[in-house]
């Protein structure tokens, strides 16, 4: 029995280091969810071991310890593969701010930001609008840009 | 109005008056500093209409500073190397912001020859939304041979039926692009393996985009041969066959709405 008291003692501390962790802000809720589902699964095993049997019968595993080892494994192997998701879209998400990066500094480079760029155009994207006399990387004049920007709030 | 030349990177009075289509080369950029300056000095030679946008993708070496020293190109500076894939769409998203009409895509390493970027043009003009400078179709004397050849056998074979025309060359990095699939590029231009070339088709078709193919000459690059190792060229069909696979049965978002001419100029 000491064995599963042992299960539960370290299911609530896994509760309390993921409470922490939430705390802190070290972990998101999202992330933190399914362990919290998993620690309450291993808790409810712990207090009442007499369920893996049947599930095992009905599972067709002979050994029901081996029906525990295969479901942790299945479990591992999902958040992995959530974690891959994740990175990828973090990894999207990196490259277009990336492009962005990339796309504002040249337009700031240009002189082409600003109240100048067309009315026409997201607020999200600014580029060359009007025709500048000044080529070149020179920033349109900071006192025009003041001026004109009302105007670029109406459509 | 023609667009007034020799006046740098700007091209202002384009901007304005955008009579003839405007023309934005793009060229990615990985640590070619060493060719660069020569394929520049011939894109202005060859096609001084256009404007050249040159996509720094995280060089380490000096590229981002010979663009710079060039009079007649623009420099877009990744601050991270996202591959071709991702380099193409920020420049695909410059021209698209920026109001461009069409917008080519050409290798940095100097093996595309700025001279047939006319050729690809003239295949926009003729109605193509995609044309590609196909290295295969009896221009040059560019050769591949073994496994790696097989596995571009297959790509053309089954992209051909995708595109409904015979496309002989899928991986070349020569591509022309008009409004349509500048708008469709600028969403959604993969930067997985193979995505810049193979599953960019692959999305452009299934936008229903008209996908054409133009003979060019391949030069012989400056640096290094391509490998003919057997196991590369089994991982590379392997990775062509998955790509093919996850493009053809992905699900699509519908395709973008038709930017307004001149909206963004």
């Amino acid at each position: 029995m000491t064995g599963y008291a042992f299960a539960v003692g370290s299911c609530l501390a896994l509760v309390a280091f993921l409470l922490v962790l939430l705390r802190t802000r070290k972990l998101r809720e999202k992330y933190a969810v399914m362990w919290f589902v998993l620690a309450l699964g291993v808790s409810v095993l712990s207090l009442f071991p007499g369920v893996v049997g049947p599930l095992a019968r009905w599972a067709g595993v002979q050994t029901p310890v081996n029906l525990l080892f295969a479901a942790s494994l299945l479990v591992l192997l999902l958040v992995c593969i959530q974690l891959s998701a994740e990175i990828t879209a973090l990894e999207e998400e990196t490259r277009t701010l990336a492009e962005e990066v990339a796309l504002l500094r040249l337009d700031v480079e240009r002189g082409a930001i600003g109240p100048q760029a067309s009315a026409a155009q997201s607020s999200a994207a600014p580029s060359s609008g009007a025709p500048s006399s000044a080529p070149g990387p020179t920033a349109p004049d900071p006192a025009a840009q003041l001026d004109e920007a009302p105007q670029q709030q109406e459509p | 109005m023609r667009p007034v030349r020799g006046r740098g990177p700007l091209g202002w009075a384009a901007v304005t008056a955008p009579v003839h289509p405007r023309l934005l080369v793009v060229v990615p950029a990985w640590n070619e500093e060493a060719v660069l300056p020569q394929v520049l000095d011939e894109l202005t030679a060859h096609v001084p209409e256009a404007d050249v946008l040159v996509v720094n993708d995280g060089s380490t070496d000096g590229t981002a500073a010979a663009v710079r020293a060039h009079p007649g190109a623009m420099l877009l500076d990744l601050p991270l190397n996202l591959g071709v894939g991702g380099a193409m769409r920020a420049g695909f998203r410059f021209a698209q912001r920026h109001g461009y009409d069409r917008v080519v895509q050409l290798d940095a390493d100097g093996q595309h020859n700025p001279a047939d970027v006319a050729r690809v043009v003239a295949l926009l003009d003729e109605g193509a939304d995609v044309a590609i400078g196909a290295r295969f179709a009896g221009e040059g004397d560019y050769r591949v041979r073994g496994p790696r050849r097989w596995a571009m056998g297959l790509l053309s074979a089954v992209l051909s039926r995708t595109a409904a025309t015979r496309l002989t060359d899928t991986t070349s990095g020569f591509r022309g692009a008009n409004s349509r699939a500048i708008a469709l590029f600028a969403r959604d231009y993969p930067a997985e393996y193979l995505g810049d070339t193979v599953e960019s088709l692959v999305i452009a078709c299934r936008a229903g985009l008209r996908i054409r193919q133009v003979p060019v000459t391949m030069r012989v690059r400056a640096g290094g041969t391509p490998s003919h190792s057997p196991l590369k060229a089994a991982v590379f069909l392997g990775r062509a066959v998955l790509a093919l696979v996850v493009a053809l049965t992905r699900p699509m978002a519908p395709p973008p709405v038709p930017r307004p001419a001149g909206a963004a100029a």
